[in-house]
């Protein structure tokens, strides 16, 4: 047992650190989220080319660093600490992570193009009616001469206007919510008969509705067995769930130092707030919140290689109590700051949108104890 | 940074594992298992066999009897007794005074003291709270006025905890009485045995004589028995409070504890259902037991940091916190779990009585460990004290 960070890991966080603190002061962020793509694509490129960060959790056969759950989780944390917009999480932790599960000559030609920049990529899974259960999905991949042909509605698909390829989950046997039938597919993005639907994000990002209208693909879009891909999915949501726990508490620590550095400045009854014990107290109850996250998503991420039952029950704990404190510690910070804390214009209000979009996604705390529960209290 | 545990790491845990299975005196599992209350020569048989093996203090340096064990092997240690429900070694000698001593103490201090307290030949107990002085402990009054080679101390203390078995006891004094709060205390060992010296028992609400009160009456204390400087104790107190508040976390006695919860809740019956299938009842488990990794992961940090050169500071206030309230919830939920046989009082079977008593054995003490849990959110400094050790010394505000 070892919970020591190599040095190239210290590295990673320290050059990252440096980057995104010149680069996503709150100004900053708020023109790219103004501009007409909602991103800038300059940020993305330096993060592949000049410090090599995308290729972190790749094997050095691909081009990468050699890293994996631990480098995408650090670079999560930092990435939240300044509330990137990044599309991190779609391109390299699902959908690289896809590609790693699957190897092959796919892996071999997409992993070094998302190294060097030139490939983002976004997850469509969600449907409408489906919730959290990956397997209610009603997208159809139908066998059409060599390939399929894609027919259904993806919701809220993270980083989709910006998309190189799309990660799709759909049907190619089996009825709603069957676990066998499920196919994962990487396409182009641009492919005929793919119509989205584009819009901003309550957390500053940019998404879209996709529909696929007879939508034709290639047979080599397909990643693993055709019908076999749940597992495959279940394990790339679970890397992804833990990513945005690390970036939770990129956020709410940083939620967590804001609030202390208001309560200092701030002077109501004559002294800083932060000499009031209540709010003390409650200062002290975020730290706690914030270490917690830590201390899950340390659990987590070392378990994701564990067999998938283990896995799941690890990160259904982790997402479970992550949620939670996210929002513990996103209000607190509201409150602590009293009515300028409800406005745009102090930092402050954008983690705490983010940090309520981490709540729910890939699950909202119910929906992980739940899971953990079946996991792990049968009768 | 991984989890495995390394094959020399495997092989300690098997070593451990063994011995315990071993050496754990057969009477002393069955005083346990039959929910009588422990004797003083309960708690010595497992302490001299631990002693002996020279396994009783494996926090201390190697130099002072000291197991040199890593961190992983000392977290391994506390799961696999937890895991064999061994009773726990007295902390007042292991974990508070004999730090204390090694850190602080002359070396004469360290030849008298520290061989009594990893034999057990020495019991001790600890004066810190008056009746006056709780959460404000540096307001405490007792007093050491300084006679020739002695100090006279006069005081009362109280909440001192087994005392009614204690050779030793280390107190807080004051000695400075014209000094501000914190500074005019000094940090006495004191024989139990001296003249003047009076233990009366204070029983708590699940009828247990674990506390007491501590009169001194004109009690002579060598100088020689100070440790540390004069009106400089404070600094030893609160490096004992960090001490204490490491090993507060209890997880590995919690985790037991959530698996005997689980084990009644697959017992008890809820209708036509286990009480474990009670989504509700379900809920506070899975809550409890993901609280008790997220307190797990934090303490295993914290020792990384530990052997990395850091601590134990005032981030352990942390785990006593989360630890603590861990403690009471897991005796919340075996008291409910229990139902209606939370409510019969049972104190053991009494001399010649081996009738089966009332209700089912994980029930009888399920109400007096709940009422007895209590404490944990009050001692070493209650909890919205911790509170304010963190916002003053690790936010700053």
């Amino acid at each position: 047992m070892d919970f020591s960070y190599t040095e190239t890991q210290d590295m990673i966080r320290d050059t990252l650190s440096r980057f995104l603190a010149d680069t996503y002061d709150f100004d900053s962020r708020g023109k790219m989220i103004a501009s007409s793509t909602g991103r800038d694509s300059g940020i993305w490129k330096a993060l592949a080319q000049d410090l090599g960060m995308l290729g972190a959790s790749f094997s050095e056969d691909h081009g990468g660093l050699g890293g994996g759950h631990l480098e995408n989780a650090l670079i999560m944390e930092e990435l939240g600490k300044v509330i990137a917009i990044e599309p991190y999480l779609q391109t390299v932790v699902l959908g690289g992570g896809a590609l790693k599960a699957v190897g092959g000559a796919v892996a071999d030609a997409v992993i070094p193009e998302i190294i060097n920049g030139n490939v983002i990529i976004a997850f469509a899974y969600a449907e409408p009616q489906g919730r959290y259960n990956l397997a209610n999905i009603r997208t159809t991949a139908k066998k059409d001469g060599a390939g399929y042909v894609l027919n259904g509605h993806k919701g809220v698909v993270y980083a989709a206007p910006w998309a190189t390829h799309l990660l799709v989950t759909a049907r190619t046997g089996g009825a709603n919510t069957d676990v066998n039938g499920v196919s994962l597919f990487l396409i182009d993005a641009n492919a005929k008969g793919i119509v989205r639907r584009d819009y901003p994000t309550v957390d500053g990002f940019q998404a879209s509705e996709i529909y696929f209208e007879n939508a034709a693909i290639p047979a080599d879009a397909l990643l693993g067995d055709e019908g076999a891909g749940l597992p495959l999915i279940e394990r790339i949501v679970d890397e992804a769930t833990v990513a945005v726990c690390a970036e939770s508490c990129g956020v709410t620590a940083k939620l967590h130092q804001g609030t202390l550095e208001y309560a200092r400045q701030r002077n109501q009854f004559g002294q800083p707030i932060s000499r009031f014990q209540v709010l003390q107290h409650r200062m002290v109850d975020m730290f706690m919140e914030v270490e917690q996250s830590k201390s899950m998503t340390t659990m987590a991420t070392l378990k994701l290689d564990l067999p998938a039952a283990e896995r799941m029950a690890a990160v259904s704990a982790c997402k479970a109590k992550v949620s939670r404190s996210a929002q513990f510690v996103g209000q607190n910070a509201i409150q602590t700051h009293g009515g300028i804390g409800i406005t745009q214009e102090l930092a402050i209000g954008h983690f705490f949108k983010r940090a309520t979009m981490i709540e729910n996604q890939f699950g909202s705390a119910d929906h992980h104890y739940e899971r953990f529960e079946r996991l792990t209290l049968a009768d | 940074m991984q989890l495995e545990f390394s094959p020399a790491e495997i092989a300690f845990q098997k070593e451990v594992r063994t011995f315990i299975a071993e050496n754990y005196p057969e009477n002393l599992r069955s005083v346990q298992d039959e929910g009588h209350d422990l004797s003083k020569e309960d708690f010595l048989s497992w302490h001299r066999i631990l002693a002996k093996k020279g396994w009783i203090a494996p926090a201390w340096p190697v130099e002072y009897g000291g197991t040199g064990w890593t961190a992983t092997e000392r977290f391994i240690w506390s799961e696999e007794l937890a895991a064999a429900d061994c009773v726990g070694t007295m902390p007042f000698g292991l974990s508070m005074v004999g730090p204390v001593i090694y850190t602080f103490g002359t070396p004469e201090q360290k030849a008298k003291f520290l061989p009594g307290i990893l034999s057990g030949d020495d019991w001790w107990c600890q004066g810190y709270s008056e009746p006056g002085a709780g959460s404000d402990l540096a307001s405490l009054r007792t007093k050491a006025v300084r006679d020739g080679d002695d100090y006279i101390v006069n005081g009362q203390k109280t909440w001192t905890t087994m005392a009614q078995y204690a050779d030793w006891g280390f107190f807080l004094v004051r000695t400075d009485a014209d000094a501000k709060a914190q500074e005019g205390i000094s940090f006495l060992l004191i024989d139990m045995k001296s003249p003047g010296v009076t233990v009366r028992p204070i029983i708590t609400l699940g009828g247990e004589h674990e506390v007491n009160e501590v009169w001194l009456e004109d009690v002579r204390v060598p100088v020689a028995n100070r440790v540390y400087e004069e009106n400089k104790g404070w600094t030893c107190a609160k490096f004992l409070l960090a001490h204490e508040r490491t090993g507060i976390a209890a997880v590995a006695r919690s985790k037991r504890g959530v698996e005997k919860i689980k084990a009644i809740a697959r017992t008890e019956q809820d209708g036509d259902r286990p009480l474990i299938a009670n989504p509700f009842f379900k809920r506070k488990i899975s809550e409890l037991e993901i609280d008790l990794t997220a307190l797990e992961f934090t303490e295993l940090r914290s020792l990384a940091g530990e052997a990395a050169g850091k601590g134990p500071g005032p981030e352990s206030s942390l785990l006593k916190i989360k630890g603590s309230e861990i403690q009471q919830r897991i005796t919340e939920l075996a008291l409910e779990a229990v139902g209606h046989y939370g409510a019969p009082y049972f104190r053991g079977f009494g001399e010649g009585d081996n009738e089966h008593p009332i209700g089912p054995d994980y029930a009888h003490r399920a109400a007096p460990t709940y009422f007895n849990a209590r404490k944990t959110t009050i001692y070493g400094g209650s909890n919205e004290i911790q509170r304010n050790i963190i916002a003053k010394m690790v936010l700053g505000i």
